[in-house]
């Protein structure tokens, strides 16, 4: 056991909490940047001029209709940039564009007196597009070529002697949608300059240094000029990792031009018009299986959609290409990535970055085969397992794989699946317009950025004189619980009750160059960060006490009259990890988190309409620091994860007619997530026994994004449902959100009402479809971080 | 008159100088009680839920309703409760230590409606306590992102009955706020229907609202602003209803009111309720709104065309009747006459023996239809003497599937005769390709409707 990861008796990680802020969170005095603006004087509000057009050249923009509505005060366009016009890291994203991008492109921003002034204001500015041609389609994009970015590649073995010699060759195409992030609240900034002439930024952001940073290169300053707090969000997901940045500028460069407080807050619509989304993906591939239905190659080719701008989408595409074996064992794999450039909003980060839509493609393919090879899918995905010693294809040796096998083992047990199986194949033989499925599929989700200069993390602990604590850390809370765990990491350290501790709001001139709250990680990094200074402390207080076992209070007294230091800051970075992505090798991953879900549904065969009767979870979040926070991410992730996958249908007009480009979804009422009627009649989840992670803070693993891919075993039960209305050993294909139009589409197929509804689009044998090749000599990623890594002489 | 005011949790709060359109969330939010958030400004999320007293028999019923949609000055008189109002950090409410003991928070952001709803039905004289006792329908209008919902419905199965001396379920013990009759700049609510018809005679332009729960979409999502509004929710000669002859419901009763007053006397309104929309939006819309907004997926409609329904219009040169079959002429239009008002629903009876409403959508509960199909027959010795069907989102308009209907009537009630009416009634209406669903599967939907009913209700050879 290390250091690390040894926990102490009596330790506070470990106990069942709930969230620290709940008591606020449910009396409604939880505040969130938005509810700043009433304690707030003089505020000016901004509200966006959007581009009705999915691309085109801005000819001119008058704003003096706008500046005569009363109460508009001042209209921001690019003249008003003292430094960069850009809100990205990429230099791809101008703020005030003079090409629009896509169908809600701000122009430019009205602040006004109130936000009807600004409203109307926005109105009356006066812009003149040139339209110019617009890819709109993913498909579209890949016909015409228009990528962006880099185009990674993950190879391993000969996959074509992989195919030749295999069995059974398969191949298609398998296309899944993106995903709008839906936090509850939408982005909010409110910036103002200070007292001390520094400009202050409160922003709903998962990335409070990138927002420093932009602010501050858009305003032309450095960025000690300027401070970024998040207090909370109201969830984030990811959407908030890059797409509050230009908000954020935008605040605090109509705070530094007009002298007064700019609140910038999205309503819905404009959220979701503007900001980015989940990826939609293309996968072209092709399959081999053995005598015994294992795994002897796969080839694939992966599009992401990527919209106007690449923001996060090489790392995204990344990892989903080192995510396309998901639990599996493929000796051959040769998968190539792109990123596809369409006119919409730039798509991002979504919890699980990648990794679900490249683990969708070999469930997928799985799914499909199945009963094409003749193998129950339980017994197909169970014997392609990884074992101990076998490696993933971009060369990392997967750790405990044991321990997936045990979280099957249970979930089969537990959730008495056998039995069930039987029980669904009787229902299923009395109920001709009524079908049932079960499934159980595996996660394996490798846990640290990917880009592992992004690994680090910082903590500042202040012990004050009267024994109290207050802890600042570089992460973010956003409803995951990671204040909660931070509480917990800091009172078990020092040795403390938890109320002697306190956590402030997240802030840039605490703890410096954070990294994003992102990729999981943010306990594994910010908990090491404070365990260290916690423990820089401790070993001073230790030397004062120097073994007499004064009280805390006492102790700390001493120290303080005996000039000693009482504060610290930490630091942590995780070791043991590498990775290059020019080759798309290395160890990129501090461990994998692994999860099983077995998930039984029914399906009406009028409608198509489906209900979750029963989902069994055993997930593994190693010794779990805070188990109620822990379940609630378990949960949470798996309900988001059905979301995607079932019923989230994002729509953009892909007609010729005027409103192409346009987002047909873009409301809560058109666009419709899991409400309380999706919760299955009955849910259990069980965290992992056994589970100690040797290599994180206090044993516990990662959890914040690994369960949401536990929905697939909806999504193949649904499979398996609709399989049951043809005759055994169709292949069924089912469209991903699997809605309940989908769901009866692939009913009638099943039932034979449309031609070839055995293979449902999955071709036998070779040389079948081939996945398309891209250029050999198409760049690489390239990641600033790692080219500043090999420049300071790092492998 | 008095000055307009709005006690908030217990505090009287003026509400004069504020604008017609400033909605009772932002309101509320501009007096520092942040809890209400704004999550999507059309009453999708539930996350601006507070609590109003709302007249409940002889005493009240805390009722929850989306603040973002209620115009502020729509609460004139009333009586708010927000999340605030419950409980505070220190002295948590039962339904609050509840949610948080049960990490039924997580980003939070949704907690306060949800605290409201769950509060609201905490608060529901005849709730029994125990795990059954809560109808979690309460919650069904309220998203949650984080939780995945569980520990939400594990808090709301687990609260107990309120306290003795709960201050707010004492309360309810006493009537609701009478309505107050409101005149101020672009906003009235006239005192009675003889004064709301001269208003709108008046201001032919002036907007008329109930539970505002269109108009607050309207004004929140498009922008759009009222010279004039016109509140006729609380008109007593809207709110009657009688099910002596004909079931007779005033036009400004909300659903949920609805709801209550019919219990089982129309079984295929009984079959509407759980899918419409949300309770807190049927805690403020009306049926009367419902109708005269003319939407052409308001499952109201095609229930009530199935029930031969006729709507009685009211307006200062009269009375009159017009059925619902003939109320509405396009998309969003209606035969109702500037200055006219809704008064009531009347339902003929005796109502048709066998009933089914049919929601296609792509959530179960608080959606908008794909396709909903509202059927009602009499069959008399195995044959169909009488069938109404209506329809809605397969056209600009709700609308009756005659055809299918004639295919029926005079026919045997058996799966011949069914599968015959499905072809039929799947070429009903004129369905279009929109984001909610294709227009292939809209017909394919009709065509399967009578299938799933027969199959459910009459098919003797699939039974569990």
């Amino acid at each position: 056991m290390s250091h690390l990861s040894e926990r102490p008796d009596d330790a506070v990680v470990g106990l069942a909490l709930p969230h620290e802020s709940a008591a606020l969170h449910v009396t409604g005095h939880a505040l969130y940047t938005d509810d700043l603006v009433h304690r707030t004087p003089h505020v000016l509000h901004a509200h966006p001029v959007c581009s009705p057009h999915p691309h085109a050249r801005v000819a001119r923009v008058d704003t003096s209709a706008a500046l005569a509505v009363p109460g508009v005060v001042r209209v921001l366009t690019a003249d008003d940039v003292p430094g960069t016009n850009d809100a990205g890291v990429k230099h791809d994203e101008p703020l005030f564009p003079d090409v629009v991008m896509f169908v809600g492109h701000a122009v430019c921003w009205v602040l006004g007196d109130t936000l009807e002034a600004a409203r109307v204001g926005a109105a009356a500015v006066e812009v003149d597009y040139e339209p110019l041609p617009a890819i709109v389609s993913l498909t579209e994009a890949i016909d015409a070529e228009h990528f962006q970015g880099g185009r990674p590649v993950v190879a391993r073995g000969d996959v074509e002697a992989g195919l030749a010699g295999a069995t059974h060759v398969y191949s298609g195409v398998t296309e899944m949608a993106g995903q709008e992030h839906f936090y509850l609240e939408t982005h909010a900034s409110l910036a103002l300059v200070d007292e001390g002439g520094q400009v202050f930024v409160q922003s709903s952001t998962q990335h409070p240094s990138e927002t420093q940073e932009i602010v501050a290169h858009v305003l032309g300053l450095d960025s000690h000029h300027v401070t970024v707090q998040c207090l909370r969000m109201g969830g984030g997901f990811g959407g908030k990792e890059m797409q509050p940045h230009g908000f954020a500028a935008v605040a605090a460069l109509g705070a530094v031009l007009t002298g007064r407080p700019v609140r910038l807050r999205l309503s819905r619509t404009h959220d979701m018009t503007m900001t980015g989304k989940r990826h939609g993906f293309h996968a072209q591939w092709r399959v081999g299986f053995d005598d015994d239905g294992r795994l002897t190659a796969l080839e694939a080719t992966l599009t992401s959609d990527g919209g106007w701008s690449l923001d996060l989408s090489e790392p995204v595409l990344a990892r989903a290409l080192c995510h396309v074996d998901n639990a599996y064992w493929i000796p051959h794999v040769l998968v190539h990535g792109r990123v596809a450039r369409t006119h919409k909003t730039s798509q991002t980060a979504f919890r699980g970055f990648g990794g679900p839509q490249g683990m969708l493609v070999v469930e997928d393919i799985l799914g499909r085969c199945a009963p094409l090879l003749g193998i129950d899918p339980v017994d197909l995905r169970r014997r392609n397992f990884y074992v101990d010693g076998q490696a993933t294809p971009y060369g990392q040796v997967v750790r405990h794989p044991e321990r997936l096998a045990a979280a099957w083992e249970q979930v089969l047990t537990d959730g008495d699946v056998v039995r069930r199986r039987a029980e669904v194949a009787t229902f299923n033989a009395a109920h001709p317009h009524r079908k049932r499925g079960l499934a159980v599929t595996p996660v394996k989700f490798g846990i640290s950025f990917n880009f592992t200069a992004f690994n680090q993390a910082g903590a500042l602990v202040h012990v004050y004189k009267d024994g109290s604590v207050l802890i600042n850390h570089g992460g973010t809370e956003m409803g995951q619980g990671l204040h909660t765990k931070m509480l917990q990491v800091a009172a078990t350290t020092l040795g403390v009750p938890l109320a002697k501790v306190r956590v402030a709001p997240t802030r840039t001139d605490k703890v410096p160059n954070t990294s994003a709250t992102a990729a999981s990680s943010s306990t594994d990094l910010n908990g090491g960060a404070v365990k260290d200074a916690c423990e820089q402390v401790l070993a001073r207080l230790r030397e004062v006490d120097a073994g007499r076992g004064l009280a805390w209070e006492e102790l700390v007294r001493e120290a303080y009259f005996s000039r000693v230091q009482l504060w610290a800051a930490g630091f942590y970075r995780t070791e043991g990890i590498h990775w290059d992505s020019t080759q798309m090798s290395g160890h990129p991953f501090k461990y994998f988190a692994y999860g099983v879900a077995a998930a039984e549904v029914e399906v009406d065969g009028f409608t198509g309409a489906h209900r979750t009767l029963r989902v069994d979870i055993v997930h593994d979040v190693g010794d779990s620091l805070s188990p109620l926070v822990d379940i609630g991410q378990v949960e949470g992730g798996f309900v988001q994860g059905v979301g995607w996958l079932t019923m989230e249908d994002l729509r953009w007009d892909e007609s010729d007619g005027p409103g192409r480009g346009r987002l047909t979804t873009q409301s809560a009422s058109t666009y419709k997530l899991p409400s309380l009627g999706e919760l299955p009649d009955e849910l259990n989840v069980a965290l992992l026994e056994h589970a100690h992670e040797d290599g994180a803070v206090y044993g516990s693993k990662a959890v914040g994004e690994p369960p949401l891919m536990l929905a697939f075993a909806v999504r193949e039960a649904l499979r398996e449902a609709v399989a049951a209305f043809g005759p055994e050993g169709a292949s069924v294909e089912l469209a991903s959100p699997a809605t309940p139009e989908a769901v009866f589409w692939a009913a009638e197929r099943a039932r034979g009402e449309a031609p070839d509804h055995t293979h449902d689009g999955v071709v036998e044998g070779l040389p079948g479809a081939v996945p398309d090749r891209p250029d050999p000599a198409a760049p690489a990623l390239h990641p600033r971080s790692e080219q500043a890594a090999r420049a300071a002489g790092e492998s | 008159m008095p000055d307009p005011q709005v006690t908030v949790n217990g505090q009287p709060r003026p509400l004069a100088g504020t604008p017609t359109r400033t909605n009772a969330l932002d309101f509320l939010r501009g007096l520092g009680l942040t809890g209400a958030k704004e999550g999507c400004a059309e009453g999708e999320c539930g996350a601006c839920a507070v609590m109003v007293a709302r007249p409940d028999g002889a005493g009240s019923r805390w009722t929850p309703v989306n603040a973002c949609l209620v115009p502020a000055l729509a609460l004139d008189g009333q009586e708010v409760v927000t999340a605030e109002g419950l409980g505070t950090p220190e002295r948590l409410h039962p339904v609050q230590a509840g949610l948080a003991a049960a990490g039924g928070s997580q980003c939070g952001y949704c907690t306060p409606g949800f605290a409201c709803s769950m509060a609201a039905e905490y608060y529901r004289p005849d709730r029994e306590a125990g795990p059954d006792g809560f109808d979690l329908h309460a919650i069904a209008g309220n998203l949650c992102r984080c939780t995945g919902y569980r520990p939400i419905r594990d808090a709301a199965r687990a609260l107990d009955g309120p306290a003795p001396a709960d201050p707010l379920a004492e309360r309810q013990a006493s009537p609701a706020p009478a309505a107050v009759p409101t005149r101020v700049d672009g906003f009235a609510r006239p005192a009675d229907l003889a004064e709301a018809l001269t208003i709108l005679a008046d201001h032919p332009d002036a907007v008329v609202v109930a539970g505002s729960t269109d108009w607050g979409v309207e004004a929140n999502l498009r922008g759009r602003r009222a010279s004039y509004v016109v509140a006729v929710d609380r008109l007593a000669e809207l709110r009657g209803v009688s099910t002596d002859g004909p079931v007779e419901i005033g036009a400004a009763l909300t659903l949920s009111e609805v709801e209550a007053a019919l219990g089982d006397t129309v079984p295929l309104l009984g079959e509407v309720w759980p899918l419409f929309a949300s309770p807190l939006i049927r805690n403020g819309a009306t049926i009367g709104g419902n109708l005269a907004t003319a939407s052409p997926i308001g499952d109201l409609a095609p229930a009530l065309l199935a029930l031969d329904a006729t709507l009685l219009l009211a307006s200062t040169t009269g009375d009159r009747a017009v059925a619902l079959a003939d109320f509405f002429t396009g998309y969003r239009e209606t035969v109702l006459r500037p200055g006219e008002l809704v008064r009531a629903v009347r339902v003929p009876t005796p109502l048709a023996a066998h009933t089914t409403f049919r929601k296609i959508a792509k959530r179960r509960y608080d959606d908008i239809s794909s396709v909903a199909v509202a059927a009602a027959l009499d069959v008399v010795d195995g044959t169909v003497v009488r069938a109404r069907i209506g329809l809605g989102g397969v056209a600009a308009t709700p609308l009756r599937a005659r055809a299918t209907e004639a295919v029926l009537e005079g026919r045997p009630w058996t799966q011949e005769t069914v599968e015959e009416a499905s072809l039929v009634l799947a070429g009903e209406g004129t369905p279009i390709d929109d984001q909610r669903a294709s227009a292939a599967y809209r017909s394919a939907m009709l065509g399967n409707a009578l299938r799933a009913w027969w199959d459910e209700e009459w098919d003797e050879g699939e039974r569990q």
